[in-house]
Parts: structure tokens; sequence; C-alpha cells
């Protein structure tokens, strides 16, 4: 009697399933996993690099050699780059101060309430052309498109930061904090208006918001082109959002000291520091998949997995280094400077662009 | 669930991750207290008031304000979407619904509230 077993040698099998039988997970447990990992793992390495792009990047601005003392084993300097390492094994080995005064609860919530926002912004965005591989297709996106949450999620979670800064604000009990957490969440909450509304603009002329959708409406021409105004509003929200140096005024050295982070040493300082910059990384990724293109590369029609996964790195990178360029290069707003702008400019901007884009759509039927 | 697990298994390594590492910290650091270390920063002032006192009524007004846009905000996306399907009758309705809100604007922005001095 015959059996019916596919022959295992009829086809080739892809390397990802090679792995999962070796692991006795299901191909579909694996892929889960892998991209679980990569999509914390990830931003949180790029956030690491750009720690130390950082500090490199204001050196060469200001004419400066920046942090080139850390070496591995005493020998290799690499720029300046086991920086990094040395910071983190630092901030590791730090002792752990509770203020007696602080609010202990909310002190030890604090840096958990801006991790995990920070760490889950990135689940939606599509990092790579989907592919085949044997009879599967695999997405590179932690949720599969058509998930029902689409953009909306990336949105929701990075207002949810909100909380953390005021739970540290608030549970240090310190004024130079709590000025910080109030100027913070004024700012971010005005500036999410603003945002949402650009965002918005582009669901309209997409007709939908799952990032796949979105990516596969910029086939032809990016979106930063019919919606430049769009992309203006959106990335100077994305500074206030992050807190970021025009519009710095949660931490603002010079005048609340560290803001919020004041009262915060060792891992929970480490921790609240690395989810700026991961929001920096979730917020150029962004910026990338709404305005341009995602993992699209001019001319090119497919991609396919490898490049569209270089060309989606090289454009979040390059917005990183922007985030960077733009601190060392304009100065510090005043806070009523940044509250006329959010209310009085930005807001009506992006409505204004939200009825052009609407009113194109219905004149063009 | 359509597929939600992935998140919840980000959810919980995410969580995991900070609760790991500082159990792992605790086993090297440190633990010295004294009572200048103990005491609110002010600069290395000795602290005078307490800090949760009374602020600005302006960050409430903001909160406030940001509620009755967010709102507005929650209504547009349903109808960015549908937008085509919803034709003329959408688009007059929108109208109507966008005029009244920035009607509600002028006036708040005519009032003062946005105003920071």
């Amino acid at each position: 009697m015959p059996t019916q077993r596919p022959r295992p040698w009829s086809r080739p099998i892809p390397p990802a399933t090679v792995i999962a039988r070796a692991l006795h997970l299901a191909p579909e447990t694996f892929w889960m996993v892998v991209k679980v990992l990569i999509v914390l793992l990830g931003p949180l390495s790029l956030a690491a690099l750009l720690t130390w792009v950082e500090r490199r990047g204001s050196a060469m601005l200001q004419d400066r050699i920046g942090p080139n003392r850390a070496a591995i084993l005493g020998r290799w300097r690499l720029l300046g780059f086991p920086q990094i390492v040395a910071d983190g094994l630092k901030a590791f080995l730090k002792e752990d101060l509770v203020p007696p005064h602080a609010n202990r609860v909310l002190f030890w919530l604090a840096p958990i309430l801006a991790f995990l926002p920070a760490a889950l912004g990135f689940a939606v965005i599509p990092f790579g052309q989907s592919f085949q591989s044997g009879d599967r297709t695999y997405h590179m996106s932690l949720l599969d498109p058509g998930n029902g949450m689409g953009m909306l999620y990336p949105m929701a979670i990075g207002a949810l930061a909100v909380y953390g800064v005021l739970a540290a604000a608030w549970g240090s009990n310190n004024k130079w904090s709590i000025l910080g957490g109030m100027r913070a969440s004024a700012q971010m909450v005005s500036y999410e208006l603003a945002m949402s509304l650009a965002v918005l603009a582009v669901f309209l002329t997409t007709g939908g918001y799952d990032p796949h959708e979105i990516i596969e409406s910029q086939r032809g021409l990016w979106n930063v082109v019919p919606q430049v105004v769009g992309f203006l509003v959106f990335f100077t929200c994305m500074f206030a959002e992050t807190g970021r140096l025009p519009f710095d005024f949660a931490e603002g050295e010079s005048e609340i000291v560290a803001g919020y982070l004041t009262e915060f040493g060792s891992m929970k300082f480490a921790l609240m520091y690395l989810s700026e910059y991961i929001h920096i990384v979730t917020a150029s990724a962004l910026v990338a998949t709404l305005y341009f293109g995602g993992w699209r590369v001019p001319f090119v029609a497919d991609p396919g997995p490898i490049l569209s996964v270089l060309a989606f790195l090289a454009k979040v990178v390059f917005f990183a280094w922007v985030f960077v360029w733009v601190r060392w290069t304009l100065p510090r707003f005043r806070y009523d400077q940044l509250m006329r702008l959010g209310w009085k400019v930005l807001l009506p901007l992006s409505l204004g662009n939200f009825l052009l884009q609407a009113f194109l759509i219905y004149r063009r039927g | 669930m359509r597929g939600y697990a992935p998140i919840l298994l980000l959810f919980l390594v995410a969580l995991a991750l900070p609760v790991i590492i500082w159990n792992l910290s605790r086993l090297l650091r440190p633990y010295a207290p004294s009572a200048a270390k103990a005491s609110t920063y002010e600069c290395g002032i000795t602290p005078a008031t307490e800090a949760r006192d009374q602020f600005s009524v302006r960050y409430y007004l903001v909160a406030v304000m940001f509620l009755v846009f967010d709102v507005e905000t929650v209504f547009l996306f349903p109808w960015a979407v549908q937008m085509k399907e919803l034709a003329l009758f959408g688009l007059i309705e929108i109208g109507i619904f966008l005029f009244l809100l920035l009607f509600g604007y002028g006036y708040i922005w005519s009032k003062g509230a946005l105003t920071w001095e």
C-alpha cells in the first residue's frame, strides 16, 4: 500500500522551516517568535546605536572629538563605539536609589510605563516586503495585514507614553520633576491633535489605515509629494512627541535640571532614557511608512525581502539622524512659543491640509 | 482574535525585560544609603516647601481642549476611510460637524485660552 506522504526531496525546504523543525516548533510559531525578537530588539539596538550617533554626531557638528576613550580591552577604541557598552554597564552597576519622599509604587512603575509603549510601538509597521517561501507567505510585520488596527495602533500606543512621564513626575515628588512632567504632558497632548489630523489626510488618500495598504498606495509616488504640508506638520509634531530639542521642555537642562528624570538613577534612568530613543526610532519608522514609501525602493517595483529591509532601514536611520541633526542645530523654543505653534499654526494647517485633500479626492470622484 | 497573539507575546517579553534586568543588577550593585542621598534634589539647597503644590490652570485647560479636539479626530477617522462610499452626503455631514467645531475653536482663541504668556 503506497503511502500518501509527500516525499521530502520533491521540493526544496525553506531554511526557516528547517530551523523550526529542529526546534520542534510549528513554522508559524517560529516565525512569530523571530518577528517578536526583531520588533523588540531591532528598535532597541537601533536606539542604543543612536545614543552613540548622538554623541559622536554632536561632536562632529560642534567641531569636538566626542567620546573616544572607552576601548575594548584597553586597546580598540573604534571611534568611541564601546562607549555604548560602557554606559550600559555603568548604569547596571550603579546603586539603585528610591528617594524616601517619593511614591515607591509609581517610582518603580514609571520606567516600565515608559518602556512598554516604546517597546510595543513597532508591532504593526512593515519592515520589509512580504515574501513567498515554500507555499507560505511571510509578512515582515509582527501583525499580518488586515489585523483591524493598522496605523491606529502605533498612534494609540504612542499616546500612552504620557503615562510614563506623568508617573515619573508625580512619583518623584520633586519640583523639577513635576514642572517637567506637566510641561511634557501638555506638550504631547497638544501636538497629538495636529499629528492625528496629518495622519488622517494619509488615511483619506489611501482609503484605509492598514500600513500595508498605505505602502501599496505609494507604489508610483511617495506620499510626501502630494502631502508635503502633512509631512512637515507630522514631522514637527514628532519632535514634540518625542521631546526632542526644539521642544525639549520636559527636561530642559538649563531650566529644570533633568525634568521628570531628575530623581532617577541607575537602570531605571537607563530604561527611561532608552525608551526616549526607541520613540525616535519608531517616529522615524512612522515617517518612512506614511510619507516615504516604507520599504519601497525608487524605480524598483518589487525589491524583494533583502533589498526592501535594507531600504526601510536606510530610511529609518536617515530620519533618526535628522532628529540628531536638528537637535544640535536649533536652539530651544520658549514654552509659550511651543503652545502657539501647536495650537495656532500646526492645528489649523493640519486641518486645512485634511480638508484640501478631502476636496481634491471629491473633485476627482 | 485575528492573530493578536504576537502582541501579547511582545507585551510579556517587554514586561519581563526590565524586571529581569533589575533583578540581575541587584546582585551586583552596591547599597549604601545616606541622609544626603535621600534628600530631594534641589541643586544642593535644603528643600523648603512641598513639591506637590499649585500650578498653572492652563495645563487643565489644555487637557480639556485636547479632549474635545481628540474626540473630533476620532469621529473623523471612520469618515476618512469610508469617504468614497459616503459621497456627498458624508461630505456635507462632516462639513456641518467641522463648522461647529471650528466655531468653538475660534471662540476659545478669541477668549485667549490658547495664549500662554
